[in-house]
């Protein structure tokens, strides 16, 4: 049913994502690849894998920006995958129902049994978080690894999205941001997280944290801003600058 | 947004045969036309014609065409399964409208209303399915709905002048119909250019992004151009925008006005092989516009990949 939930619970599943820590290493979207490719929308083909024209299904992509002019522009790595939108036109659009935003934790999933591979939903995304599968004729996206974070053969520590689980400088962190004392909600809150294109409407559940300002004083690193003379010593120290000073 | 050649065809052809059928319906229900089982056959053959192969055509971008069926049973949230919907259920008003018709040479102009309503509100549908997507913002504008009636409208109006002229039973309302059809269609779509070459609203790479502009593109995902650039990233050149313009409004309106001018002129099946060529053009200019239409839309991911606005 392509309508969207009509008493969805409290819970709503999703990512914040560090812009400031992100190192652009793609280890999340080589790991998001690795699982996913024998999880549950397995499998994500390659078509001509070695050969140029290289075409295949990605359920992240990391690309990089230049923000901002001059002595304040900064290369920013921007990792980007579905953010499970509260009000995903990608599910709506759908006509034939296999497309859904479930009701217990607002995760937005593709019934493949179902899919006709129209494309409308990747139309209707502004995100760009659904690709088309040219080989199994079907919609791909991201499932925020519903067959890890639920996975009980996993040990508890594992499950979180193969992308929160691999990324080695913790830009990525997984919960539940509809509950406000989330550690999530807590990070978004504290780091000012934001939306990506609010003026869509979507309201994605994914949040994106901000870079820090950038620190220009000698001061804001914690240095001291110069050098000062140390104090007159007094004892065999003093009594050695004594003596060299002659 | 890629043309695809399928549904660029799909919505043209069907566009034309709703148009027709809805004019056959309408002039029957106002006894302006005969029971002629010759004229019904060809007249509906091809709207209903138009309107299967255009379906038809619609089937083949699909992943998956053998699960086509499903695609009736979200009429309750997706434009898309509506117009499948309203697409179907068309045809059994139109499909009784023509058996009457063509084996009984009695035309019911009630069945050929509710073929007319039928073929509006699927029309309605196919453009609602396109001005429903906030991410294209050319596409969600408030004259795309009325540009697909409108040339429903007008390319059918001007194969009923043509039918009707070569079956010997043309009327001169018909030829100023589709005058004013062409008219209207035009002011609409000149209206739609003008809305969207103004429009300075809409998202930006700044706010795709949450960053202080301005963004640049530093590097894309990958180095190989992937689906979404491919789909959503379709560009066609300012320059050849503007000459793709002067072409639909040159084929698509200016030459099927004149040729119906002339036709006015014209007695009987003269003025039918005139209003042929110009349903022909009308046509014709309608495909020009529909590809357009699509070329020249923006999706919003093209901001993550190096565009400043759309």
């Amino acid at each position: 049913m392509t309508s969207l939930p009509e008493n969805p619970g409290p819970k709503r599943l999703g990512l914040v994502i560090d812009l400031d820590i992100c190192v652009g290493c793609h280890a999340c979207a080589v790991n998001c690849k690795e699982w996913n490719t024998g999880g549950y929308p397995a499998p994500l083909t390659d078509e001509n894998p070695y050969g140029a024209g290289t075409n295949g299904v990605w359920l992240n992509r990391i690309h990089a920006y230049e923000s901002g002019e001059g002595a304040n522009s900064r290369t920013v790595h921007f990792p980007k995958s579905c953010l499970h939108c509260e009000t995903p036109a990608c599910v709506t659009v759908c006509p034939t129902g296999a497309s859904y935003k479930r009701a217990e934790d607002g995760i937005v999933l593709v019934d493949e049994d179902l899919c006709i591979g129209c494309k409308l939903c990747s139309w209707a995304c502004p995100y760009g978080a659904r690709e088309y599968d040219h080989d199994a004729g079907v919609m791909k996206k991201c499932t925020l690894c519903i067959d890890r974070i639920y996975n009980e053969n996993l040990e508890e520590v594992d499950r979180v999205p193969a992308c929160v689980a691999t990324c080695p400088v913790s830009a990525r962190h997984f919960g539940d941001l509809g509950d406000p004392d989330s550690d999530v909600s807590r990070l978004v809150a504290d780091r000012g997280g934001y939306d990506l294109m609010p003026e869509q409407g979507y309201q994605p559940t994914n949040k994106y944290l901000p870079p820090r300002p950038r620190r220009t004083e000698t001061g804001d690193t914690g240095a001291a801003a110069a050098l000062t003379p140390v104090a007159e010593a007094g004892g065999f120290l003093g009594w050695v600058d004594r003596m060299l000073s002659r | 947004m890629h043309p695809a050649f399928s549904v660029i065809f799909f919505t043209t052809a069907s566009g034309a045969g709703y148009g027709l059928l809805a004019w056959l319906g309408v002039f029957v229900a106002l006894g302006m036309l005969p029971a002629d089982r010759w004229f019904g056959l060809v007249g509906l053959g091809l709207a209903l014609g138009l309107i299967t192969v255009g379906l038809l055509s619609s089937t083949f971008h699909l992943g998956h065409p053998e699960r086509a069926w499903r695609a009736f049973s979200q009429w309750r949230s997706s434009w898309l399964s509506r117009e499948g919907v309203a697409a179907v259920a068309t045809y059994l008003p139109a499909g009784l409208f023509g058996v009457g018709w063509v084996f009984f040479e009695q035309a019911n102009g009630l069945l050929g209303l509710l073929s007319a309503v039928g073929a509006a509100v699927t029309v309605y549908c196919t453009g609602m399915i396109y001005a429903s997507l906030k991410p294209v913002r050319r596409w969600h504008n408030k004259f795309v709905v009325p540009v697909y009636l409108g040339f429903a409208a007008m390319t059918g109006a001007v194969w009923l002048t043509a039918l009707a002229g070569l079956f010997g039973i043309g009327n001169p309302l018909f030829a100023w119909l589709s005058l004013a059809a062409l008219a209207i269609t035009a002011a609409i779509k000149l209206r739609y250019w003008r809305s969207i070459d103004n429009d300075r609203g809409g998202s930006t790479a700044a706010t795709a992004t949450g960053l202080a502009g301005p963004v640049r593109l530093l590097d894309p995902p990958h180095t190989e151009e992937n689906y979404l650039m491919r789909e959503m990233g379709y560009r066609v050149a300012r320059k050849h925008a503007e000459k793709l313009r002067r072409i639909a409004l040159a084929v698509g309106f200016a030459a099927p006005a004149a040729l119906l001018l002339l036709s006015l002129l014209l007695e009987g099946r003269a003025a039918g092989g005139i209003a042929l060529v110009a349903a022909l053009a009308a046509t014709g200019g309608a495909l020009v516009e529909r590809w357009l239409f699509f070329a020249e839309a923006k999706h919003a991911v093209t901001l993550y990949y190096g565009a400043q606005s759309a």
